[in-house]
Formats: structure tokens, C-alpha cells, sequence
């Protein structure tokens, strides 16, 4: 235990964990006191609501679990393009883009039998956000374009073409969004929302995608810390110039980057509306929500894999409390608020890191000196002997 | 005729929001710091000061209307949008922040507070904030009935337009001819060099970004109100246009202008089109209007940030400044 614990502190985690921890506080906090301002005799039964529903049934954890699934994806996108270097905040494009095909191909593709259906509309979200990604990938590697504003370029690209693709291809007017994918062409729910149903039977919307989006985080995981390809993707991230000069080919990594984390966001709008549960797209001129989000995980999970998937559930959670502040007569958009201030806050996480760092860097010091003057005699001793 | 004075007046209306807004963010990115936060700055400029002439308008003991009611309001949408520029200056000046990152968070809060308020002091409880359009200016007196120019620049108006050029002029004016302008500049282009002759780059830096927030938080107003009957928490991705202005002008206000035009008469055509026989008959949809501002930046960034082009951007704009750097 002692030697996790050391690990832990020595590769910065506790560090990470901590700031990210100050960060979901400070969100909390000014949530409490926004309840607080606006009714001060509900604000804290309501308060109590967000921090227990996740947990208050299982029905609500299996609501959890569905709504983390398409967080966690787009989360990972923004997280491997930030470890690579690249800031994608066009994961709300990329992810309209992989759901708009993933629908079309379920809706449309009736001659390929639904199983398989399935298979070729989540590839088909994944290539479709890869290629989406890749276009300021492209710019970057090769003419230079700073990703965050050709990213915020596509995002409105996207919505725009997409809407306009809906309109002509899978638009229901009576219902003034997307067709209904048919339900043998959607993910399997492997039981898992029987596993997680409410008092009266009623299954909860959770499905086979929460697994499919545990697994690919494991799976970046792998490839970022124990391959020679995230490695190199990783080293490009951290200075390309010594990327290039060590052999590797920067300007496809980033592109390569760009697409990965495109990928990730389509798969992420694919399982989303592959669902089951009845959602369909709506045809506004809003960025998507669960693109955004994603930033906001990616940050609070301090762009680790394995940090994002708690993030994701972490976020998905008050998610579900934001639902249920309305039976107090609070607005959900709180949800959105403290999501906001704890993105804010992990703006300046690097500040809270090197303010702890440098309180245990001094301990860390008086106590190697310490040590230093025990072993000064004996290189003294050495130096004699010669 | 009319059907080019009819666009011309819709030009302006979508126009002036983005010329404001992008002059805004010049302020704040030729001063070092990058806006993306100009959506939410707009937004919530946008809904305190529609939110204050409902407020005004619906109290009965209040007398006010009309243009005195309209000049008000700007000021509480650039007082909100300060306060808004606050939280993005104090992160991403003071304490070095990643300023994408909160920019970010302002774009995700804007929207989410302006729901949270207008639903819980709002008499309707819904998140629309409605208004009553008393600040048309059918024709403006003598100059509203020149023929041509007239109807092309004097008639079914508003004040915030001739506000626009306004702001354009003393904007340009503050840029190049003011020490305040050069002291700017020298900070989005190499702030070491202009700290090491005494100009405090944080003051400067607080100030470009303040007035980006002034600026947006008016030109969210300036779009709200002629284009709109209501405000639904949303100024329908205009400051990411702005953005697009920004970068499409090379971010100098005299090509800030020109992009803000063509941009602006892009908006009205993907407005109005249906109602011009013209443009109807084309048949071109109306995606395809909102897109192509989107796309054009695009081409103009693919064709100018590498090679000899490379100097449109603020230099230093992103980076922390960091005093030890050289």
C-alpha cells in the first residue's frame, strides 16, 4: 500500500487529483451559494439532491451510466488530442458529424441486416469524425493554422452542413428532428438496463455503450503509455522541433493526432444516438453539448484516460442532480453553471499544482539535505583513500 | 431598388453586432490575450440589458422609452460585459491561465446563467426575455429623404448603426495614433521588449480585454434588437462569427470593416433570401449562407499563417506573459 501510495505522489497524480478535487469544490460551492441566493430555504434539500441522486437508486445510476457514455468518448477526444499537444475543441463538430451518419446508415441502410447494420453505422461514425478532425489537423501540419480556431471553424461547418443533410435525407417534420433509428440497429442493451431498473421494473436507459466506451479508454490508455506509437505522438506533443529531430514525422502525427481524436468524438455521437432511447437530433444551430462537456472532462480528468472515465461519471452525475433541482424549483441549468466555474478553475490547475508542489517540494528538500549531510563524511573518505 | 435597399438595411443590422464584436476582440488579442470568450461576453451583454429594458418597460411607474431607454441599455450591456472580461482577464492575466480554457468556461456559463436568471426572475418564468421594438428609426430627419442614399443608409435604422462607425473611427483612431494604441500593440507583439521601456503589460493587457468585453457586450445588444422579438439565451454563434470577422480583417480595423460587410450581408441574405425573388429562384439553401463566412476564414488562415504571410496574428497573442522570458 505504502508503495502505490508513493507511485502515486511521485508521477504527480495525487497532485492532479487534488486540484481537480479543488476545482469540482469551488464548482459546488458556487452552486450552493446560487441556490442559496435564489432560495434560501430550498437551496440546501436541493443541494443535498445533486450531491446523493446518482447513488439514491439504482435506476439513477443506470441513467448515469447512459448519459457518462457519450461524455467519456468526447472527453477522450479532447484528452488524447491535449496529451498529443493539440487542443481539440471541434469535438462538437465531430461529434454532430458521427452521429449524423451513424443515424442516417441506421435509418437508411435497410438492405444490410440490422446486426451488422449496427457494426458498419459506429465504424462509419468513427471514420466520418476522424475525417472531420482532420481537416485542422491538416491545416496545422501543414499551413500552420493555430487547431482552436480552425476547430471552432468546422464545429459551425459541421452544424450547418449537417442540418442541412438531416433536412434532406432523414427529416421527420412531425416530429421536427432526425427518424427513429429502428430498434434491432441500436446498441444491444446486454440486460444492463434490467441490471439497473427502478422500483416499478422500469429498465433505465443504460446500455452496451458504457462498456464500449470503458473499453476504448483502457485501450488509449495502452496506447499512450505502452506503445511506441503514443509515445511518439506524446513526444510531438510535448516539443516537435525534437520530435523531428529524433526521426519521427511530425506533421503526420498530428495529423494522425487530429483524426484519432475526431474518431473518438464520432464513435462518442454514434453511441449517443444509437442508444435505444428514443433520442433523436434536433435540427438547431447550437453547438453540441456533449462536445463541450467533453472539455470540461478532459479537464477534470487531467487528460488520463483512466481520469476521464471518472470525470465522465463524475460530470454525468450532477448531470442527474440537475434533473431532479427542478421538483425543488431551481432551474437545471445550475448543473451547467458549476460545470462552467469548475472548468474555470481548471484553467489555472497548473497554478494550484505548483502551489502544492512547492509546499512539498520544501519538505522534500529539508529532508534530503538532511540526508546529504549524513553521507558528506563518507565521500570525504573516499576522496581520501585516492 | 427596393429589394437592394431592403438588403442593404438587413446588412447593417447583422453588420454593426459583428464589426463591434470584432473590434472588441482586436483590442483583446492585439494586447496578447486570445478571446474566444466573445460569444459568452455577447451573450450575457446581450441578456442583462434586454433583461433591464423588460424590467423598464413593464414597470408602471417608469417613464422611459425610445432612444434615452436604448442608450441605457448599452451601458448595462457593456458594464455586463466587463464584469464578464473580468473573469477572463483575472484567469488568463493574472494568474497565467491557459486562456482557451477560460474562455471556454465563459462561452459554457454565458448561456446557462442567462436560462438560470431569466427563469427565476423572469415574470414569465420562461427563458425568453421579451421586448417591445420602440427604437426604430423609420427615416432620420432631412438625410432619410436624399434619394438613393436615403433609403440605402437613413431609413429603417437605428442608432446603434451610426453608433458602429462611430466606435470603428475612434477604435482605428486609438490603435495607430494614440500612445495607448502603440503601448497595446507592443504587448500582443513582444511584451518583454515593451516592459523593459516601462509599460506595465498587465495594465495594458487588462485593458485590451476590459474593452473587448465592453465592446462585445454592447454588440450583443446591437444584434439582439433589431433582429430579434425576444432573447432566448442565445446570440445564435455571432461572437464565433465575430471571431471569423476578426481573423478575416487580419485583425486591423480597416479590414475589419470590410469582413464585418461581407460577412454581414451573407447573415441578411440567409435572412431574408425567401423573400427575394431573386435569390429565391437560385434556390441556393440557406445553410449554404451561414457557412461560407465559416469557410472563407478557413481558406484565409490555410492561405496566410505560414510563409511570408505569417504576421496578420498578434505575435505574443496566447502566450502567458512571463517577465523572465526573452
Amino acid at each position: 500500500m505504502k508503495t502505490i501510495i508513493n507511485k502515486v505522489k511521485g508521477s504527480g497524480a495525487g497532485l492532479s487529483i487534488l486540484s481537480s478535487g479543488i476545482a469540482v469544490l469551488a464548482g459546488l460551492l458556487i452552486g450552493l451559494i446560487i441556490l442559496l441566493i435564489t432560495d434560501h430555504t430550498q437551496a440546501f434539500p436541493a443541494f443535498q439532491t445533486i450531491i446523493t441522486v446518482g447513488f439514491s437508486s439504482i435506476r439513477n445510476f443506470g441513467e448515469l451510466l447512459y448519459s457518462a457514455t457519450p461524455i467519456i468518448l468526447t472527453g477522450l477526444s479532447v484528452g488524447f488530442a491535449m496529451k498529443t499537444g493539440l487542443f481539440n475543441i471541434g469535438a462538437s463538430g465531430q461529434f454532430t458529424f458521427g452521429a449524423y451518419v451513424a443515424v442516417l446508415i441506421g435509418v437508411r441502410a435497410e438492405f444490410i441486416p440490422p446486426s451488422i447494420r449496427l457494426i458498419v453505422s459506429v465504424l462509419a461514425a468513427i471514420l466520418v469524425g476522424a475525417l472531420w478532425g482532420a481537416i485542422p489537423g491538416f491545416l496545422k501540419a501543414f499551413r500552420n493554422v493555430h487547431e482552436v480556431i480552425s476547430c471552432i471553424m468546422t464545429n459551425w461547418i459541421g452544424i450547418f452542413l449537417v442540418n442541412f443533410m438531416i433536412l434532406n435525407t432523414i427529416f421527420d417534420e412531425t416530429r421536427n428532428s432526425t427518424m427513429r433509428v429502428p430498434g434491432d440497429a441500436n446498441m444491444p442493451g446486454w440486460g444492463l438496463g434490467e441490471l439497473f431498473q427502478g422500483a416499478n421494473a422500469r429498465p433505465s436507459s443504460v446500455n452496451s455503450g458504457i462498456v464500449v466506451a470503458i473499453a476504448v479508454a483502457i485501450i488509449i490508455f495502452i496506447i499512450l503509455g505502452y506503445t511506441k506509437f503514443g509515445y511518439e505522438l506524446k513526444a510531438c506533443g510535448f516539443n516537435q522541433n525534437a520530435a523531428k529531430y529524433a526521426g519521427i514525422s511530425e506533421k503526420r502525427n498530428v495529423v494522425l493526432s487530429m483524426m484519432i481524436s475526431g474518431g473518438l468524438a464520432g464513435l462518442g455521437g454514434g453511441l449517443h444516438f444509437l442508444s435505444g432511447a428514443g433520442i433523436t437530433m434536433n435540427v438547431t444551430d447550437t453547438l453540441s453539448y456533449e462536445g463541450f462537456t467533453g472539455i470540461s472532462v478532459a479537464l477534470l480528468g487531467m487528460n488520463n484516460p483512466i481520469g476521464i472515465i471518472f470525470a465522465g461519471l463524475l460530470i454525468a452525475y450532477l448531470q442527474q442532480g440537475g434533473f431532479q433541482v427542478q421538483h425543488f424549483g431551481f432551474v437545471p441549468e445550475i448543473i451547467e453553471i458549476v460545470t462552467a466555474v469548475i472548468i474555470y478553475f481548471c484553467a489555472f490547475a497548473l497554478l494550484i499544482k505548483s502551489f502544492f508542489s512547492r509546499v512539498g517540494r520544501k519538505r522534500a528538500d529539508v529532508v534530503a539535505e538532511v540526508e546529504q549531510v549524513k553521507e558528506l563524511p563518507k565521500i570525504e573518505e573516499e576522496g581520501s583513500d585516492k | 431598388m427596393n429589394v437592394i435597399y431592403f438588403i442593404m438595411q438587413q446588412t447593417f443590422f447583422f453588420m454593426m453586432p459583428l464589426l463591434i464584436v470584432a473590434l472588441g476582440g482586436m483590442f483583446s488579442e492585439r494586447s496578447g490575450i486570445v478571446n474566444i470568450a466573445l460569444e459568452g461576453k455577447m451573450l450575457l451583454g446581450a441578456f442583462a440589458s434586454i433583461f433591464f429594458i423588460n424590467q423598464v418597460q413593464s414597470a408602471e411607474n417608469v417613464h422611459l422609452d425610445g432612444h434615452p431607454l436604448l442608450l441605457l441599455a448599452l451601458l448595462v450591456a457593456a458594464a455586463t460585459g466587463v464584469v464578464t472580461a473580468l473573469l477572463h482577464a483575472f484567469a488568463s492575466i493574472t494568474l497565467n491561465a491557459n486562456q482557451v480554457i477560460s474562455g471556454v468556461a465563459i462561452n459554457m456559463l454565458a448561456p446557462a446563467f442567462a436560462i438560470y436568471t431569466a427563469r427565476i426572475f423572469g415574470e414569465t418564468n420562461t427563458q425568453q426575455v421579451f421586448f417591445n421594438n420602440t427604437f426604430r428609426i423609420e427615416s432620420v430627419p432631412v438625410l432619410g429623404s436624399i434619394p438613393f442614399i436615403g433609403p440605402m443608409f437613413f431609413q429603417n435604422t437605428y442608432i446603434t448603426t451610426y453608433l458602429g462607425f462611430l466606435i470603428l473611427i475612434v477604435s482605428a483612431f486609438a490603435l495607430y495614433k494614440t500612445k495607448f494604441g502603440l503601448r497595446l500593440r507592443a504587448c500582443g507583439e513582444h511584451p518583454q521588449a515593451a516592459d523593459s521601456v516601462g509599460v506595465s503589460v498587465y495594465k495594458m493587457r487588462y485593458a485590451g480585454v476590459l474593452l473587448s468585453g465592453a465592446l462585445a457586450g454592447m454588440g450583443g445588444l446591437i444584434l439582439i434588437i433589431p433582429t430579434a422579438v425576444n432573447f432566448n439565451a442565445t446570440v445564435s454563434g455571432y461572437g464565433f462569427l465575430a471571431l471569423a470577422v476578426l481573423i478575416f480583417g487580419a485583425w486591423k480595423p480597416q479590414r475589419i470593416v470590410l469582413a464585418a460587410l461581407f460577412f454581414g450581408l451573407l447573415q441578411a441574405i440567409a435572412a431574408g433570401h425567401s423573400g427575394i425573388p431573386a435569390l429565391r429562384d437560385l434556390g441556393i439553401p440557406v445553410h449554404f449562407y451561414r457557412m461560407v463566412p465559416f469557410v472563407a476564414t478557413l481558406v484565409v488562415l490555410a492561405i496566410t499563417s505560414s510563409g511570408k504571410a505569417r504576421n496578420a496574428a498578434p505575435r505574443a497573442a496566447g502566450e502567458p506573459y512571463d517577465k523572465g522570458n526573452r
